[in-house]
């Protein structure tokens, strides 16, 4: 899609990563590389493990065997709150704003991590992506529309200024025209800031065409990967992720 | 009416003590869904750390009252915090990814052996002290009725006052306040953020701790009399306010402790002195009737 940093180097290695449930085997056997400047998404069905492997980068759960590491520094085993500080902030399923507190202390949430000498610039950045959290910084989280709230989650994430920011199906749930605009601020959020994202979709159309690779999971596994184009166009690809889902 | 305003003033007293002890239990019960049933023991752990500590003063001879309970409060609320600190680490954290009921029967646990611990060391017979805080002001005189504040009435909910305050700013309005409140809606979005939840939660006994602290030397100051035993009482009463407020909520904390304190107060003086604790758990009872949430608490809406 876009120009591509060269020659490209890795920011995040996921290597022969295994995480369990339980004694339920959710991702078996994992490898995923990403490199700076990259939007890669991560497609599949239900219960193929994407949410398991965002989680799994941010420790919780953490993986039993393998290794993640992020910029040269092995993360497999850091603490969750720890993971964070390092660059990586997520977006996760559900989205899961604090719907008891207010836009703005929400907003303040995501800085928890960093120096507050930033906070005023970070937080004019983030209202610049999403004008319509600045009009609802005093409402309370809970009462925002679906839109709203992912709006919300993704610029809570922004405002701990990662270099890897994961974003769990930004798209779920929400009105065609809410998507593109979403889609678009990740694009922006990507070029303009510079942000290496790692995208889980199950709107695998829209995450093809807008990502520079992708990964397909199926039951725990990497069952292909390639540039975004080149898996739009794999017919098995297209039968299982794009055939009447658009 | 005299002995009504006097009755007012007993009631309200009281209450302040309770509800600074029910602040403990509600916050603990906000942020791990948690009865921390050792919670009055600890608060009785800090009437015996202040009355050791006042008769410590006593005897190097430090007199001046002011200074005295300055020096006690700080002393009682760091060794008492430890406390707290050290019954989450040892009897809850170890159980946080346990089933429900797991670390709620090791606060039993943990109650039984703080009172047993306490009555080991000090035995069991009641420990008292002289009054420290005497003398009063006369506010209305009637030919039959004094209507009397002590000046320890006035410490009393002066400091409860003040202590709420600070409290409410912390939770309001920092950043410790924000991290506690977003504990307690989503652990693990918490911990993504960047928060230390282990972290959070202990801090959470160990102001729940210092506050019970706070409530432990006004106990002693006003009592005069402290045994092993005090801690399963007033536990049971300052928990008995945290529900009636509404577990989770701190206004509701508060509100609860002084409703608590005035319906012991008024029924032990208009009726008789005897039920006064069954006068206290039918209000409980009533109000978790018609209002299962208690006075200030939040419905819980399950999310779909």
């Amino acid at each position: 899609m876009s120009h591509m940093p060269n020659p490209p180097t890795t920011m995040l290695s996921i290597s022969g990563v295994h995480t369990y449930y339980g004694n339920i085997e959710a991702l078996k056997g994992i490898d995923v590389e990403i490199n700076h400047g990259e939007i890669v998404t991560l497609i599949g069905a239900n219960g193929a493990g994407k949410t398991t492997l965002l989680m799994t980068v941010c420790g919780t759960p953490q993986a039993a065997r393998g290794h993640i590491t992020f910029e040269g520094k092995d993360i497999t085993r850091m603490p969750t709150h720890e993971i964070v500080t390092k660059g990586i902030a997520q977006s996760p399923e559900g989205r899961r704003i604090f719907p008891g507190m207010t836009v703005f202390e929400n907003i303040q949430m995501g800085a928890m991590s960093c120096d507050p000498e930033y906070f005023d610039q970070d937080y004019t950045r983030v209202t610049e992506l999403f004008p319509i959290l600045k009009e609802r910084q005093n409402q309370r989280a809970g009462t925002l529309s679906g839109g709203e709230q992912q709006m919300l989650a993704i610029g809570r994430a922004m405002m701990s200024r990662p270099r890897l920011l994961l974003l769990d199906e930004p798209s779920l749930g929400l009105a065609p025209l809410i998507v593109k605009q979403i889609f678009e601020v990740i694009a922006e959020i990507n070029q303009t800031d510079n942000v290496t994202v790692m995208l889980v979709e199950q709107n695998a159309y829209h995450a093809l065409r807008l990502a520079h690779r992708g990964y397909v999971l199926v039951n725990g596994k990497i069952a292909m990967s390639g540039p975004g184009s080149e898996l739009l166009e794999r017919p098995e690809i297209r039968a299982a992720y794009l055939e009447g889902g658009r | 009416m005299e002995y009504f305003i006097q009755q007012l003033i007993n009631g309200v007293t009281l209450g302040s003590i309770y509800g600074l002890i029910a602040i403990g239990y509600t916050m603990v019960y906000g942020i791990i869904g948690m009865i921390n049933f050792a919670h009055g023991d600890v608060f009785m752990i800090g009437a015996f750390i202040s009355l050791i500590m006042f008769l410590v003063l006593g005897l190097i001879g430090i007199t001046w009252i002011p200074f005295a309970i300055l020096l006690v409060l700080i002393v009682t609320m760091i060794l008492t915090s430890v406390y707290g600190w050290a019954v989450e680490r040892l009897a809850y954290r170890p159980l946080r990814k346990s089933f429900r009921l797991a670390p709620l029967i090791s606060a039993i646990g943990m109650s039984i052996f703080l009172q047993n611990y306490v009555q080991l060391l000090q035995g069991a017979r009641v420990k008292p002290i002289q009054p420290i805080v005497e003398g009063g002001i006369t506010l209305i005189q009637s030919d039959t009725f004094v209507v009397t504040i002590s000046y320890l009435q006035i410490i009393i909910v002066l400091a409860t006052f003040l202590l709420m305050s600070i409290f409410a700013y912390i939770i309001s309005s920092t950043s410790l306040g924000r991290s506690q409140r977003a504990c307690e809606q989503d652990q693990l979005m918490a911990s993504l953020l960047g928060i230390n939840v282990d972290r959070t939660i202990s801090l959470t006994f160990v102001m729940g701790a210092a506050l019970a602290s706070v409530a432990s030397v006004l106990f002693v100051l006003y009592y005069g009399v402290i045994d092993f035993y005090i801690g399963f009482h007033a536990g049971i009463k300052a928990f008995t306010a945290a529900v009636l407020g509404g577990i989770g909520s701190l206004p509701g904390a508060m509100l609860g402790g002084l409703l608590i304190g005035l319906i012991e107060t008024f029924w032990s003086a208009y009726f008789s002195i005897e039920y006064k604790d069954v006068a206290a758990f039918s209000i409980l009872v009533l109000v978790l009737i018609f209002r299962p949430t208690g006075l200030l608490g939040k419905p819980e809406i399950e999310k779909v």
